[in-house]
């Protein structure tokens, strides 16, 4: 398969230096090995997906970007600056917010506390608490509820929301659409157009490859912790992705 | 009437117990961590008002204002420099980590201030009381000390709703790794609950040497009671730790009315009666971590 790779080639056309760079880079937990080697790039701006199985290591790969897992090798650059001494809480500062899977909003806050939170180390920028509330109408009357009552959809709209009250450069997407209802995924994902506008770079995680490909200007396939494809969306094949997805 | 004054030398009481108390409960419900040495906190910021009223003479209730930020101070550098090292290894080590500080605070007071009983100088206020009837008087210090701890909770409750400190002490406390994930830095924020859970505690120490003596090993005594105020009140709830105080204290004044020798034997058989019809507590936290 290594032959539908398209490894560390320039991010976009425009040839824009990448805002996130990550060079070889490698996970483990304990003896498991869950990325080996792997590089991308992602252009300001652009919106990068990242498609792949269940333990494909995408979530990993986020979590090493984030700084909540240590990269085992290699290194990860933001903005042209290695991150490797950088903690997690610091890359916030810089730029980069996780919507970890799962949600993780605060339970025993309430909606407009989750928010206030997520505007802890903001960096100036568009995001407030009435813009997040216009992008995600489902949370403009719920602010003084209890996250922990809200509904799986309301609660992804929460997390969204509370990572970009930090304004970031780089959003980093973890299986938004994990377990909703595809109506609610529809409308999570169609709140990206307008995080994009702002300028954010997205890059998304999904096992959901035909939201992914709507969704991306680029499409990597991450295969047993390494990419096994990288391409537009336009110009892979069905064949292709379903070949770097499964490995057959 | 001997009973009325019970119950109410038993609410006073409750104050006193809720200080020693709402520090152990701030810090369990922040970063689950149970600090064995809370107790002897307390009565090592006893000892350390003690010398301060040697060098000046002062009042006791006026060392408040060097022991506190002290405390303080020594909260934040000891959950720096050694406890947020123990939390990451599961249950046992920040237990076994207060323990040993336990020990080293006792013995560490023992060798400078002997075993000798101490008390603290606090004037006139010791043991003026107000005259309600012929067989109920009621003293100015148990009613200020309940007081500062109704404005202590009050102060903490305010700071944890109200305030972007507060917001992010309570995400901490649901989830410290996605806390992370908004710039938060877990291990300062564990610091300053110490600091603020020593900060109290330091109160509620020098209001218990105002009180009554100490000595360099009364801390798991005390630490007990208030492990039991917070228990009886519900874990992660600032007023149930009050209402557990009370539920304490006046168990305690009660037991000593029918006999003296039942005081403390009457609180812990209150405690273990509630543990047993309400394990949660009188005040169970509202929201739990949800599914």
């Amino acid at each position: 398969m290594s032959g539908l790779a398209e490894r560390a080639g320039p991010a976009v056309a425009t040839g824009a230096a990448p805002i996130l760079a990550v060079d070889r880079v490698s996970s483990f937990y304990g003896d498991f090995q869950a990325l080996f080697d792997v590089s991308l790039e992602v252009a300001e701006g652009e919106t990068l997906a990242i498609v792949g199985a269940n333990g494909a290591g995408k979530s990993t790969l986020l979590k090493v970007i984030a700084g909540l897992v240590p990269a085992g090798g290699g290194e990860v650059r933001f903005d042209g600056a290695s991150l490797a001494r950088v903690a997690a809480h610091e890359r916030v500062r810089r730029g980069i917010s996780l919507v970890p899977e799962g949600r993780r909003v605060f339970p025993s806050l309430s909606v407009d506390e989750n928010l206030r939170v997520g505007a802890y180390r903001a960096r100036p920028g568009r995001w407030t608490i009435a813009a997040v509330r216009e992008l995600f109408p489902v949370l403009a009357d719920r602010g003084r509820r209890s996250a922990a009552v809200l509904s799986g959809g309301e609660q992804q709209a929460l997390a969204i929301g509370r990572a970009l009250m930090a304004n970031p450069r780089l959003l980093l997407l973890d299986e938004v659409s994990l377990g909703l209802d595809p109506i609610v995924v529809k409308q999570l994902y169609a709140a990206l157009p307008q995080i994009r506008a702002a300028g954010t770079t997205i890059l998304l995680v999904e096992q959901n490859i035909d939201q992914a490909l709507t969704a991306a200007d680029r499409v990597s396939c991450l295969l047993e912790g390494r990419i096994s494809l990288t391409g537009r969306p336009a110009d892979l094949t069905r064949e292709q992705i379903t070949a770097a997805y499964f490995g057959v | 009437m001997e009973w009325v004054n019970a119950a109410v030398q038993g609410i006073l009481l409750g104050g006193l117990y809720a200080l020693l108390a709402t520090g152990l409960s701030l810090v369990f419900g922040v970063m689950r961590l149970v600090n064995l040495a809370h107790g002897d906190l307390g009565i090592l910021a006893a000892f350390f008002a003690l010398v301060i009223l040697e060098a000046t003479r002062a009042n006791a209730l006026l060392s408040l204002a060097i022991v506190v930020p002290f405390m303080m101070l020594v909260g934040y550098v000891l959950q720096r420099g050694v406890l947020n090292r123990t939390l990451e290894g599961g249950v046992l080590p920040p237990l076994l980590a207060t323990f040993g500080l336990a020990v080293v605070i006792q013995n560490g007071l023992l060798t400078v201030f002997t075993a000798d009983s101490q008390g603290l100088d606090a004037g006139a206020i010791e043991t003026a009381s107000l005259r309600l009837t012929d067989q109920l008087a009621i003293g100015w210090l148990p009613v200020l000390t309940l007081t500062v701890a109704i404005v202590v909770l009050g102060g903490l409750q305010l700071l944890l709703d109200r305030t972007q400190l507060g917001r992010v002490l309570r995400a901490t406390a649901d989830d410290a790794p996605a806390a992370r994930l908004m710039g938060i830095n877990d291990r300062h924020i564990f610091a300053v609950a110490m600091a603020i859970s020593l900060g109290t505690v330091a109160i509620g120490g020098v209001f218990l040497g105002i009180r009554t003596t100490f000595g360099p090993f009364d801390g798991p005594a005390r630490l007990i009671f208030a492990f039991e105020a917070v228990i009886i009140g519900g874990l992660g709830s600032l007023w149930g730790t009050l209402v557990g105080g009370i539920v304490l204290g006046v168990a305690q004044t009660v037991g000593n009315q029918i006999d003296p020798a039942y005081q403390i034997l009457a609180g812990h058989l209150v405690f273990l009666a509630i543990l047993v019809i309400r394990p949660t507590g009188l005040f169970p936290r509202a929201v739990s971590r949800a599914a």
